[in-house]
C-alpha cells in the first residue's frame, strides 16, 4: 500500500549517542587529567547516572513513582559486602548481589504494583523502612547497628580508585544499553501505554501485571549492582548509609530535572544535579538538605518535563515583531502548563505526562 | 452449530444491587446485534463481563467454543474480543498513530512496533483519520476521538466488536458516515454488539435486537417486533402508556408476536 509513505520518521538520537559516548569517555579519562577528587566525582556521577536510568524503567516509562532506590541500593550492598566477607571474589559478589537484588524485586514488586499512585509511593518507601530494620536486628550477619566493614581493595588508593570508577562507568553503560533497548521495543512501548492509561493497555492485551513487574525488576536490579560495588569502594556500610531516604529522593529529582522516560534525561540530569550539589550547596552544610527540597519544588512548578523537554530551539529564535512576548517566558510556559499543542509530533515521547501527574498528585 | 458467543444464565451482583440477572443469548458469526435498555439497565456491565473487566458473579461465557468467564481483560483482547468505551479511553500523550499502533501490537497480528505502525496507518485511513494520524490523541475532537476507538479496536483483530455508544454525541452527518463504517465492518466479517441508545441505528443496522431492563433480558428479535412488544414499551415508557398503546392496537386489529 501507499500509506508506508506516510509514516513519520522517528526522530533519531545519533547525535545524543556521540554525545553520551564522549561524555563516558571523558569520565574515564578523569584519573589521567586530574586528581583522585576528581576522579571521585566522576565515580559519583557514573554511579548516581545509572541509578537514575535505572529508576527510570519503573518512573519514567512506567509512570510508576517508586522511593525504593535505597531499599535496593542497600539490598545489593549488603548482599555484596556478606558475600564478600564470606570470600568471594569482588567481582563475583557484585554479580550476585545483582542477581539477589533482582529477584527480591521481582517478588515484591508482583505484590506492591497492585498498588498505584500514593499507595505505590508509599509502599515502596516502607520497603526502605523494612530492610533497615532486617540490616539492623539480624546482627549475626549484616554486623547489626555497627555496620559491615569490607575488606579493602588491595593495590592503593589511585588503583583503587581507577578501579572503581571504571565498575561504575560499566555499570551505567550497561543501564543505558538496556534503556536503548527497552525504549525501541514492545516492553517500552507498553510501558508508555501503562503509564498513560492503565486501564485501557489492559484492554489492548497488555498484560500489565507482568509488565511493571519486569519494569520495577529492570529499575532494582543495577541499583544492586550499583550498590555492591559502593560497598566495595567505601569499604564500610552501616544500616543508616546503606538504606538513606535522601537517596531515594535525589535519584528520582535527577530523573525529573532532565526528562522522564527518555534515553538521555536521566544521565543530563544526574550529572547536572551532582556538580551543582559538589560547586553549590555542599557548601551550605545545615542547608544541604534544605536547598534539595526547594530544587525539587522549583523543577515541578517551573520545568515538569526537565531539561530534554525545553524547546531549545525556541529560546534562541527571535519573537516575531507583532507580538511582544519574549520566546523564553514563552517556552518557559509551555513548559509549566505542560501546553503540547503547538508541538504536536513532538508529544510521541510522553515524558512530561508522568510527572506533571507527580505534581498534582504532590500538590492534592 | 456452535456459536460465535455463548452467554449462559449470567449475572452479577454489586453488594445488594444487582446489575445483570440470569441473562442468556448467543451471537452467530457476521450478525450484528443491537444491545438496547433505558439508562441504568446494565448494558456496559454487560459488555465488562464479556470483556473480563469484571467477573460474573453467576453463569458462564463462552466465546469460540472455550469458557472465557475468568477471563482477564488482556487475554480477552488477544483471543478476539475487543470493544470500544463509552466514555473514550485513549493513550492521551501518544500519537493518534501510536494509540491504534497499540491494539495492533498487542493484541494484533503484528509482530513488530514498524509493522503496528503500518497496519495502524492503514485502518486510520479506514476510519478517515489519516491526515491527523501525528497529531496527539488529546487534540482530537468528539467524534474523531470515537473513530479512533474504532480504529484501535479494528487493529486488535475482533471476532467480536462490542461498540459501546460510539455513537453518543455525535451530529447526524456524523452518525449517517458512522453507519457507513459499520456496514463495511460487518462486511469483513466481524460480528458486531451493538449497545446504542439511538433508534434509528439498531433498527437500520441490526438484524436482532436484545433489550436489557434492570439487568433482566426481557425481550430479543427482529427490530421491528422487539420495539412493538409490550414489554419493551412499558420499560421505556412505563405500565400506563404501553396499556393505552396495547388497547390501541387491538382496535386497529395490529397483531402482536
Amino acid at each position: 500500500m501507499s500509506t508506508s509513505a506516510k509514516l513519520p520518521a522517528r526522530r533519531g538520537l545519533r547525535p545524543a549517542h556521540f554525545v553520551f559516548l564522549a561524555w563516558a569517555l571523558l569520565l574515564a579519562a578523569m584519573p589521567f587529567l586530574a586528581d583522585n577528587y576528581f576522579v571521585r566525582l566522576a565515580t559519583f556521577v557514573a554511579m548516581y547516572s545509572a541509578l537514575a536510568l535505572s529508576w527510570n524503567f519503573i518512573g519514567g516509562y512506567t509512570g510508576y513513582p517508586s522511593f525504593a532506590t535505597a531499599a535496593f541500593v542497600g539490598l545489593g550492598s549488603y548482599t555484596g559486602a556478606v558475600l564478600q566477607n564470606a570470600g568471594a571474589p569482588m567481582v563475583a559478589a557484585w554479580v550476585c548481589a545483582t542477581l539477589f537484588t533482582g529477584l527480591v524485586a521481582a517478588l515484591i514488586g508482583a505484590a506492591i504494583l497492585r498498588m498505584k499512585g500514593h499507595y505505590f509511593a508509599v509502599g515502596s518507601i516502607t520497603l526502605i523502612e523494612v530492610l533497615h530494620q532486617v540490616a539492623s536486628l539480624w546482627s549475626s550477619v549484616t554486623g547489626g547497628g555497627e555496620g559491615l566493614n569490607v575488606p579493602i581493595l588491595a593495590g592503593g588508593p589511585d588503583f583503587a580508585g581507577r578501579v572503581f570508577l571504571y565498575a561504575m562507568l560499566a555499570t551505567l553503560l550497561l543501564v543505558w544499553a538496556v534503556t536503548l533497548w527497552v525504549d525501541r521495543s514492545k516492553l517500552g512501548f507498553g510501558l508508555r501505554c501503562i503509564s498513560q492509561n492503565e486501564d485501557a493497555a489492559d484492554m489492548v492485551g497488555i498484560q500489565v501485571n507482568r509488565y511493571k513487574t519486569v519494569a520495577f525488576t529492570l529499575s532494582a536490579l543495577f541499583c544492586g549492582t550499583v550498590g555492591a560495588i559502593y560497598a566495595s569502594w567505601v569499604s564500610y556500610i552501616s544500616p543508616s548509609d546503606a538504606f538513606s531516604v535522601l537517596l531515594t529522593l535525589k535519584v528520582p529529582a535527577m530523573a525529573m530535572l532532565g526528562g522522564l522516560g527518555t534515553v538521555y534525561g536521566p544521565i543530563v540530569g544526574a550529572a547536572a544535579f551532582v556538580l551543582m550539589e559538589e560547586t553549590i550547596w555542599a557548601h551550605f552544610l545545615d542547608y544541604n538538605q534544605a536547598i534539595l527540597g526547594v530544587v525539587i519544588v522549583l523543577l515541578i512548578l517551573f520545568l515538569p518535563g526537565g531539561f530534554l523537554k525545553i524547546d531549545y530551539r525556541r529560546l534562541w529564535r527571535r519573537p516575531p515583531p507583532a507580538r511582544p512576548a519574549a520566546p523564553a517566558a514563552s517556552a518557559l510556559s509551555a513548559a509549566v502548563t505542560g501546553e503540547k499543542a503547538e508541538k504536536g509530533e513532538k508529544a510521541d515521547k510522553a515524558a512530561a505526562a508522568p510527572l506533571a501527574t507527580f505534581a498534582r498528585e504532590g500538590r492534592s | 452449530m456452535s456459536h460465535l458467543l455463548e452467554v449462559r444464565n449470567l449475572s452479577k451482583s454489586f453488594g445488594g444491587l444487582q446489575a445483570t440477572k440470569d441473562v442468556s443469548f448467543t451471537l452467530d458469526e457476521g450478525e450484528i446485534v443491537g444491545l438496547i435498555g433505558p439508562n441504568g439497565a446494565g448494558k456496559t456491565t454487560l459488555v465488562n463481563l464479556i470483556t473480563g473487566v469484571l467477573s460474573p458473579s453467576a453463569g458462564s461465557i463462552v466465546f469460540r467454543g472455550r469458557d472465557v468467564s475468568r477471563q482477564r481483560p488482556w487475554q480477552a483482547a488477544r483471543s478476539g474480543l475487543a470493544r470500544t468505551f463509552q466514555i473514550v479511553q485513549p493513550f492521551p500523550q501518544m500519537t493518534v498513530l501510536e494509540n491504534v499502533a497499540a491494539g495492533a501490537l498487542f493484541a494484533g497480528a503484528a509482530s513488530s512496533r514498524a509493522q503496528a505502525e503500518r497496519e495502524a496507518m492503514e485502518h486510520l485511513e479506514f476510519v478517515g483519520l489519516a491526515d491527523q494520524a501525528l497529531r496527539p490523541a488529546t487534540a482530537l475532537t468528539l467524534p474523531s476521538r470515537k473513530r479512533l476507538e474504532l480504529a484501535k479496536s479494528l487493529a486488535m483483530k475482533p471476532k467480536l466488536l462490542l461498540l459501546d455508544e460510539v455513537n453518543a454525541g455525535l451530529n447526524t452527518a456524523e452518525i449517517d458516515k458512522a453507519l457507513a463504517l459499520m456496514r463495511t465492518i460487518a462486511a469483513r466479517g466481524i460480528t458486531i454488539l451493538l449497545i446504542e441508545h439511538l433508534m434509528k441505528v439498531v433498527t437500520s443496522l441490526s438484524t436482532r435486537v436484545l433489550v436489557l431492563h434492570h439487568g433482566e433480558l426481557i425481550s430479543q428479535g427482529a427490530p421491528q417486533a422487539v420495539l412493538e412488544d409490550p414489554k419493551v414499551v412499558e420499560a421505556y415508557l412505563g405500565s400506563k402508556f404501553a396499556a393505552r398503546l396495547a388497547a390501541q392496537a387491538q382496535e386497529t386489529g395490529v397483531e402482536h408476536v
